[in-house]
């Protein structure tokens, strides 16, 4: 799973059926300690989630299908959760 | 998914069974601040209505082989959608 800051939101309308009314967020991705690695991601929510708060984000298809109940929506990334704290 | 840009097509004249009609798009990467990152990619445009210049968002792997209709297309890159805007908080 990755750590991850949402810092924004993608719109648009011509897409892929299966986008039909999600919400896709964009991550950045974060260390432990909540510093940026540069990197970032566009994520599905499934929690949703909001501005600036931080995230845990699946990369992985067959889990985000099973996420939305799908068979062959084309989706890889989805916030799973909204993390209150990182304990080290 | 990962933002791109439009910046060229692909246009083939012979093609493996299965990409018969699929449209090949080239994109360049984009940073979250839209700004060119790395290599451009080759991928093939599910939405179909992809034009030079647009923002894109595109997957990789498995689910861009899922995104073409029928699924299991031969390919590794597949645009999921036209981005109208990005607002970046």
């Amino acid at each position: 799973m990755i750590l991850g800051r949402v810092i924004g939101e993608i719109h648009g309308s011509i897409k892929h059926p299966f986008y039909e009314g999600k919400k896709l967020l964009v991550i950045e991705k974060t260390s432990p300690t909540g510093v940026a690695t540069g990197d970032y991601l566009i994520a599905a929510d499934s929690v949703g989630a909001g501005a600036d708060e931080r995230v845990l984000v699946l990369d992985e298809g067959n889990g985000a299908r099973q996420v939305f109940d799908s068979k062959d929506g084309p989706v890889r990334a989805v916030v799973v959760g909204i993390i209150d704290d990182i304990v080290t | 998914m990962l933002l791109g840009r439009v910046i060229g097509q692909v246009v083939l004249c012979v093609v493996t069974p299965g990409l018969e009609g699929v449209p090949m798009l080239l994109v360049q990467p984009l940073d979250k601040t839209l700004k060119p990152k790395g290599k451009a990619i080759v991928a093939a445009d599910a939405t179909r209505m992809a034009g030079p210049g647009e923002l894109v968002s595109y997957e990789g792997g498995r689910e861009a082989a899922m995104a073409l209709d029928p699924a299991f297309v031969p390919v590794d890159h597949a645009i999921l959608a036209i981005v109208d805007g990005v607002s970046i908080t």
